[in-house]
């Protein structure tokens, strides 16, 4: 049987890797990859959750939708950011943008 | 009596002779000096008025108002009045002021011709007259010291006249900080007796002082407020102005030698006799510094070579003089002798000025010959020596004659003997200045001649004062008119005078023995000058150089006063901005290595948020 | 409203008028500043004559609540103290505006921050409730930090940043008592403060606390640093207003809270603000004697100057407390006079340099003139008002501290040398042909000058004109420590 803790275990697992390519790689595209992996690390716990725990409610799936729509939004402000950023200075490496410090 | 009630109008004439000056007649020279003197004139001829009064009737008249209080809801706790005290004191005084005012303004209008300040010079004149009359009437200390800063400020001015000369400027400053150091003491003094009496006034004072049971406080007050006739009187160690005080103007070396500046100081000891007369020390004081100054000075003018250097330092040691009477415990010998000083004193200056303005050289040993040139400047020129060294039957000598008296019967034998010395001594250097400058060879090429009227007239006049103002203090005179100097001008009680001619006898001697050496070595010379002064070169060399005071005094400027300066402003500079400027250096050190963590890069703030919210998170499950 | 709203609103009036002329209309924009300033002046004189003497204490007082729940009220009042201060303001501003005629660079500016900053000066002066005194305080003080910055001259930037820090330093001292006694009484209205009773240890740490507040505006030893550098940098009219009015808005508050509310901890550190005041007065004289910058020797002059008046606050008695606040109103004249000539001698001679000058008088009499009269002014000579406030403050505090007194009037006779030195520095000695082409001072440029040094000059003769209403003021707070020893 299949029960919270697998869910969890999946989702986790998603959240590192997400978050290892947020922090590790180099191209934009692929940071934001990243970030996508972690926001549906989190809705797979919203939906776990909410099924195991209140399986007559939708509150975790309404939640889930929302990050969903506000991950589509989010990926197109930055896909755009790259975009212009590229348009600027031919490259989409991160470790390159760092003028805005000190 | 009604004139009486006017006599605060002495010192506004010349007060509303600056405002015209100034005001008004600025651009038209001449008239300012006719404003000048006309002022002076009218305070002169109300002085004699009033004196006429006090002669008929020595009483004391007193007019205030209130100038300045400070209260509680319930009391006063200070009060300062503007005062009017016209006693004989106050009055022979203002008549001294005038008259010489009167005449050195009568004589600058011939001396000063042509100068590019003439308006400003006489508008300081009649400023300085004022301020000295004001003094005069003053009945409380408060306001004897605001007009005594106000002649201090004048003397400023006029020393400083030229100011285009680099030494005039250096002796006007020295003059007024010189002043300043001794007004320091005098300052602290008048508020130390207001602290302790609450009270300027000196006739409260005079009654509250002798009932004052802490001799002690009595003792520090005396000595305080003696510093500032120690400064104004030029007596040592703050001598150290009045003899480069000559930089100014002639005619205002005549004022401040004779009436204004340096007669104030003594004026003051008068006025506040009762302080110093309470506490013996002080008077002790008063006389040994007025005594050593006395002789002090005359040792330095024997080998001065400046007419008017030899003149100042005449004044040093006639005002020494004049302390030491005060100071052994006579009020009038002290005050008398003021008096016949201001005459010959003006007459010797103004006279040195009419041969400086005929020679254009100051230097005594470039003069010679003068007396056929110009016959009215010398010859009243020596009868103002010898009223100075005190040759009967001439004002000098009953006023040296009183001193010396006074000085035997209060016991200070030390001072008596140097006072003979001095006399001695006076009579030497004068001639001496005499049988160089007046008499014998021309000693280098110049073309003397006679000064104009309103010089000569001035020298004319001061000449009969000089001759016959020492009669007013002899028996003869008290006997044929009932009055005297002595019964007028006294501390406690009036004195008929007497002539002790043992005593007049010995300084007579002196000075005519001064004269006879002076004539000896200068005049014959059976003594060659150059011999004693390679005889004797150490002295000769320190008594030149004024035994080395203003030396001394340069030195402690430099390396103290200002050597503590810097190191202050070091401090300031260094140690407290370093302080200051280190905490905010080191608050933005700090800054500097902390902004590192802000590098700009996305991935590490990533890193560290992930590190940071796993550390929370582990905290938090603990 | 009353009159004394009326005075604090007309600059900010003013500078809100400014804001709407356009930036290229200098001269009329420099009309209108002087109009306000005048009126300024106008109101705050009428304030000095109506205020009723037979009456005393405080007077136009205006009380509109501001925070009902804090009790914090915009309360305005009026005593001797304040009317007199007020005065010295409004002097000061107008010949402020006067001396800044010839200004050209960003004008609209200048006076806009110059405004604001007499608005804040005013309120100080005027305000009774401690919250509205400290916002004004801090009105007054920054936009000095821009007018240095901006118009300054040498290294302003260094000395505007120090001037900042040194006075936001000391209000973050004065709000933390503010703060303290707003916990302790639950109102900061002066006047209901003063009936209050507080434990001596209370008033002794609140007192030091605002010591080195308002210390450091006086400015207080060794707290004193940011006055020379910001005397010197600032333009002639800031710095005319730095030395007049803002130094003297420290010495205010010390009298008016410090030793008003909290007479025990004022007795307690007395001792030290007298020995500070000897330091002041004797080591800032030392040093400005041997500074080589004009305006240095100004600026030290300044600080030795306020000694005095720290020796009269401490002294605490009504002779010496009259003197201080007397010495207050003269230095500031007194300040404001010598700054204005080293401005005016300055725009014409593009030195500061004493070293540069010389033989001076032959080409401007009258600069010479009124900087004598100044220099003497400066170092106590009677006839000018200086000579009375210096002579009540020592009178008052000499049967306090007899000797710390003696070694205060020494500072009179260093103050006397290095005037004259300046002096004769800058105007004796022979003609100079560098200067044959400058001309003298003549037309606006003497106006301001001549208007100072004749208030000095009539406050000097007829003393009583204003030391009167200053010793009404004073009664109260010499009451309050009466009650309190």
């Amino acid at each position: 049987m299949i029960g919270l803790t697998h869910y969890l275990i999946v989702a986790a697992a998603l959240f590192c890797i997400g978050a290892y390519g947020v922090v590790v790689k180099k191209n934009a595209i692929a940071v934001m990859m990243g970030l996508e992996f972690m926001l549906n690390a989190i809705n797979i716990n919203l939906v776990a959750f909410n099924h195991f725990l209140h399986p007559n409610l939708v509150l975790g799936q309404v939640f889930a939708m929302f990050i969903v729509g506000i991950a589509a939004a989010e990926v197109a402000l930055g896909l755009a950011i790259i975009l212009s950023l590229y348009r600027q200075r031919h490259s989409i490496a991160v470790d390159e943008m760092d003028i805005l410090k000190w | 009596m009604v004139i009486e009630q006017f006599g605060w109008l002495i010192p506004v004439f010349p007060l509303v002779a600056f405002l015209l000056i100034v005001g008004v007649t600025y651009r038209f020279k001449l008239l300012s000096a006719i404003v000048a003197t006309f002022f002076a004139g009218l305070s002169l001829a109300l002085s004699v008025l009033i004196m006429v009064q006090k002669v008929i009737n020595p009483v004391t008249t007193e007019k205030f108002i209130n100038w300045l209080s400070i209260s509680t809801p319930t009391q006063t706790l200070l009060n300062i009045q503007l005062g009017y005290l016209m006693d004989p004191l106050a009055a022979v005084m203002s008549f001294i002021v005038t008259l010489v005012a009167t005449l050195v303004l009568l004589y600058s209008i011939g001396y000063m011709k042509g100068d590019e300040g003439f308006s400003r010079y006489f508008a300081y004149i009649s400023l300085f007259t004022f301020s000295m009359l004001g003094l005069v009437i003053s009945n409380n200390y408060f306001q004897t010291f605001f007009f005594w800063e106000l002649v201090g400020l004048c003397s400023y001015l006029l020393i400083g006249f030229w100011f285009f000369k680099p030494e005039a400027a250096d002796a006007s400053k020295k003059a007024f900080i010189t002043n300043r150091w001794a007004d320091f003491g005098f300052l602290v003094g008048i508020i130390g007796l207001f602290t302790v009496f609450g009270t300027f006034n000196f006739g409260q004072l005079a009654t509250q002082i002798p009932q004052y049971q802490n001799a002690l406080i009595l003792l520090g007050l005396g000595l305080l407020v003696f510093l500032g006739p120690v400064g104004k009187s030029a007596q040592f160690p703050f001598h150290v102005w009045l003899p480069d005080a000559m930089e100014g103007p002639t005619p205002i070396s005549a004022l401040i030698h004779a009436a204004t500046m340096v007669a104030a100081g003594i004026y003051l000891v008068a006025r506040g006799y009762a302080l110093f007369y309470s506490v013996e020390n002080v008077m002790q004081v008063i006389a040994y510094v007025g005594g050593f100054t006395a002789l002090f000075a005359a040792t330095i003018a024997l080998v001065q070579k400046d007419i008017k250097r030899i003149l100042a330092f005449s004044t040093l040691s006639q005002l020494g003089y004049m302390m030491m009477a005060l100071g052994v415990g006579s009020m009038t010998s002290g005050m008398f002798h003021l008096t016949t000083h201001a005459f010959f004193k003006a007459l010797l200056f103004l006279g040195a000025g009419s041969i400086i303005h005929a020679v254009h050289n100051q230097d005594i040993f470039k003069m010679g010959g003068l007396a056929k040139k110009m016959p009215i400047s010398s010859w009243t020129f020596v009868i103002g020596s010898l009223a100075l060294c005190g040759i009967f039957p001439l004002a000098g000598f009953w006023s040296k004659d009183e001193i010396l008296t006074v000085t035997l019967q209060h016991h200070f034998v030390g001072l008596f003997v140097l006072g003979t010395l001095v006399a001695f001594l006076t009579a030497f250097y004068m001639f001496r200045l005499i049988f160089i400058a007046l008499f014998g060879q021309k000693r280098s090429d110049h073309h003397a001649h006679e000064s104009p009227w309103t010089m000569t007239l001035p020298l004319i006049i001061l000449a009969v004062f000089s001759i016959f103002a020492g009669l007013v203090n002899t028996p003869w005179f008290y006997q044929w008119t009932g009055f005297s100097f002595s019964t007028l001008v006294y501390f406690h009680e009036p004195e008929i005078p007497v002539i002790h001619w043992s005593i007049a006898g010995l300084s007579t001697v002196a000075a005519l023995l001064g004269i006879f050496t002076a004539w000896m070595i200068y005049a014959r010379r059976l003594i060659s000058a150059d011999m004693l002064a390679t005889k004797m070169s150490f002295l000769h060399r320190v008594l030149s150089n004024k035994y080395y005071i203003d030396e001394l005094y340069a030195w402690l400027f430099k390396y103290v006063m200002l050597g503590l300066g810097k190191v202050l402003d070091f401090v300031d500079h260094v140690v407290i901005d370093g302080l200051f400027d280190g905490t905010a250096g080191a608050i933005r050190a700090t800054g500097v290595r902390l902004r590192l963590f802000q590098t700009g890069r996305l991935q590490q703030y990533a890193l560290l948020i992930f590190v940071a919210v796993a550390i929370l998170v582990l905290w938090g499950v603990r | 409203m009353s009159l004394l709203s009326y005075i604090i609103l007309t600059p900010f009036i003013g500078a809100a008028m400014l804001v709407l002329i356009p930036e290229k209309q200098t001269t009329f924009i420099k009309l209108v500043s002087a109009l306000f300033a005048f009126i300024g002046l106008a109101l705050s004189f009428y304030l000095f004559l109506n205020y009723d003497k037979s009456l005393g204490g405080m007077q136009f007082v205006e009380n509109i609540p501001w925070i009902k729940a804090f009790a914090i009220n915009y309360k305005l009042g009026a005593d001797g103290l304040s009317v007199s201060m007020a005065l010295l303001t409004g002097i000061i501003w107008f010949a402020g505006v006067l001396v800044t005629w010839n200004l050209q660079e960003r004008v609209k500016e200048f006076f806009i921050y110059m405004l604001i900053l007499v608005g804040g000066v005013f309120g100080v002066f005027l305000s009774l409730d401690l919250l509205v005194l400290f916002i004004f305080l801090e009105i007054a003080v920054i936009p000095k930090f821009i007018l240095i910055h901006i118009w300054g001259s040498g290294k302003k930037e260094y000395s505007a940043m120090k001037y900042t820090l040194y006075l936001l330093a000391g209000s973050a001292f004065s709000l933390i008592a503010l703060i303290l006694i707003y916990i302790h009484s639950s109102t900061l209205d002066v006047t209901q403060l003063a009936l209050i009773t507080y434990s001596v240890p209370f008033q002794k740490f609140i007192f030091f606390l605002l010591l080195i507040g308002f210390g450091v505006i006086v400015p207080l030893w060794p707290l004193h640093r940011w006055t020379p550098d910001g005397h010197s940098s600032a333009p002639t009219a800031i710095s005319m207003l730095l030395a007049g009015v803002i130094m003297k808005l420290g010495g205010y508050a010390l009298i008016r809270v410090g030793i008003g509310v909290f007479p025990a901890g004022a007795a307690f550190w007395a001792p030290l603000i007298a020995v500070i005041a000897v330091v002041n007065c004797i080591y800032i004289a030392l040093v400005a004697m041997v500074q080589k910058d004009l305006k240095y020797v100004v600026a030290n002059s300044s600080i030795s100057h306020m000694g005095y008046v720290l020796i009269g606050i401490a002294a605490m008695n009504t002779i010496s407390l009259t003197g201080a606040a007397s010495q207050m109103f003269a230095h500031g004249i007194m300040a404001a006079l010598f700054f204005a000539l080293v401005g005016a001698i300055y725009n014409k001679t593009h030195t500061r340099m004493l070293a540069d000058f010389g033989g001076l008088a032959f080409q401007m009499p009258r600069a010479a003139t009124l900087f004598l009269i100044t220099g003497l002014a400066s170092l106590g000579l009677p006839g000018f008002f200086n000579f009375v406030a210096e002579f009540l403050i020592f009178a008052g505090a000499f049967k306090v501290y007899p000797v710390l007194t003696t070694v205060t009037i020494l500072a009179v006779v260093i103050t006397a040398i290095y005037v004259l030195r300046v002096v004769q520095q800058m105007f004796f000695g022979p003609r100079n042909p560098k200067w044959d082409s400058l001309t003298d001072l003549k037309g606006i440029e003497l106006v301001p000058l001549v208007f100072l040094a004749v208030i000095l000059l009539w406050f000097g003769l007829v003393p009583s004109s204003i030391t009167n209403l200053i010793n009404q003021g004073i009664d109260p707070i010499v009451a309050q420590i009466g009650g309190a020893l």
